[in-house]
């Protein structure tokens, strides 16, 4: 039989669909349907994905998380609604790009840590005290969130951050001074302490 | 992907948004294809977090999209056209060129039923049982409408020959 899909199809249909997806992400926007919206950044540390709730920024990940994958989590853990919606991260990509551009030092966000629980959210709660171009070890977080003893989690803490950047755990190093490990590779925890360093002692402006 | 994880629906949309558009475009013509593909991934995303992990994802939007399409084609009844019957303009099709022209008003000439297994049998590739689902009816009725459906094509649009027949 000659009656294919084709025949139906349209020179113009990358165009409509991608002015249909636009349309849907507002709709669902405006429905209450949007659980989950997405999109992706260029940044001097590759191309990194930023998804928020209703509630605000709930993930930022680094080429190396595999972005399919963390979207797939994000589906699994808070709900299978997500789109790629940039207009809802508008906010976020901006203050982005000025903090990559050395002009903010503070980000001022509404951030939803949900994806975080216990004593490793009560951890990334408190490393945005540590400032701008400032460095603590694990055990002065630890002594910082009240447990002495949970260098290990604090650790743990820093490691499974869902908001690289955002809450600096970046700022975390080892107590021998080295960076340690880091989700967007050590090169990206080094280029970050760089990029604050090189800014040098905090300024009189916040963004 | 493990089971029992459902993907975001931005792969849904990825993966099914210009089927759905198709199936639309033949249930309703250009203009009217466009709202129903918005009706129907709205409709499809609010259910989403209940739609079965094993369920055949497709089937189930062409369903939703066939239910759009019949409250358009309701509404344009309720409306009765403006001046006789109107075609959709020279370039409303979105299409280029004369024959296709030929093939849409060839396909707006079908029957409801004959067009809706059309649509759903070549266009979103649905077997007949889950065309019948959709219909109602059993599958050779379904595929009887299909059948059909694609004679009257071929009749009034000589383009949709079957492959290798006589000219």
């Amino acid at each position: 039989m000659n009656i294919s899909p084709d025949y139906f199809a349209s020179p113009a249909d990358p165009g409509t669909l991608s002015r249909l997806r636009h349309r849907l992400g507002l709709a669902a926007e405006a429905e209450g349907l949007l659980d989950v919206a997405y999109t992706t950044i260029d940044s001097p540390l590759g191309t990194l994905l930023l998804a928020a709730t209703p509630k605000g920024l709930v993930r930022v990940a680094y080429d190396v998380e595999d972005h399919d994958r963390v979207l797939g989590t994000l589906a699994q853990r808070i709900s299978p609604r997500v789109l790629r919606a940039p207009q809802r991260l508008d906010a976020a990509a901006r203050e982005l790009d000025e903090y990559f551009s050395r002009q903010r030092r503070v980000f001022d966000l509404p951030l939803d840590m949900s994806l975080s629980k216990g004593f490793r959210q009560l951890v990334q709660r408190h490393l945005p005290e540590i400032g701008y171009g400032q460095t603590r070890t694990y055990r002065q977080v630890a002594e910082l969130v009240g447990s002495p003893q949970a260098v290990r989690a604090v650790g743990t803490a820093c490691a499974t951050n869902p908001l690289p950047v955002i809450v600096p755990c970046h700022r975390v190093l080892r107590a021998d001074g080295t960076p340690g490990g880091y989700v967007g590779g050590p090169g990206a925890k080094q280029a970050l302490l760089s990029l604050e360093a090189a800014a040098g002692s905090p300024g009189p402006f916040r963004g | 992907m493990s089971m029992g994880m459902k993907q975001p629906f931005e792969k849904v949309v990825e993966q099914h948004g210009g089927t759905v558009l198709r199936v639309c475009r033949v249930l309703l013509g250009v203009h009217d294809a466009q709202d129903a593909w918005s009706e129907t991934f709205l409709a499809a995303m609010r259910a989403y977090p209940d739609l079965p992990d094993d369920a055949n994802t497709e089937a189930w939007l062409v369903t939703i999209a066939h239910r759009k399409a019949i409250d358009v084609l309701r509404a344009r009844k309720r409306q009765p056209a403006p001046v006789g019957d109107v075609p959709d303009g020279p370039n409303g099709l979105g299409i280029p060129g004369a024959e296709d022209g030929d093939l849409w008003q060839a396909v707006k000439a079908l029957p409801d039923k004959q067009r809706q297994a059309v649509a759903y049998h070549y266009v979103a590739g649905l077997a007949y049982a889950e065309i019948a689902g959709i219909l109602g009816g059993t599958t050779d009725a379904a595929r009887r409408a299909a059948a059909d459906g694609i004679k009257n094509l071929r009749k009034n649009y000589p383009g949709a020959t079957t492959e290798g027949a006589p000219a």
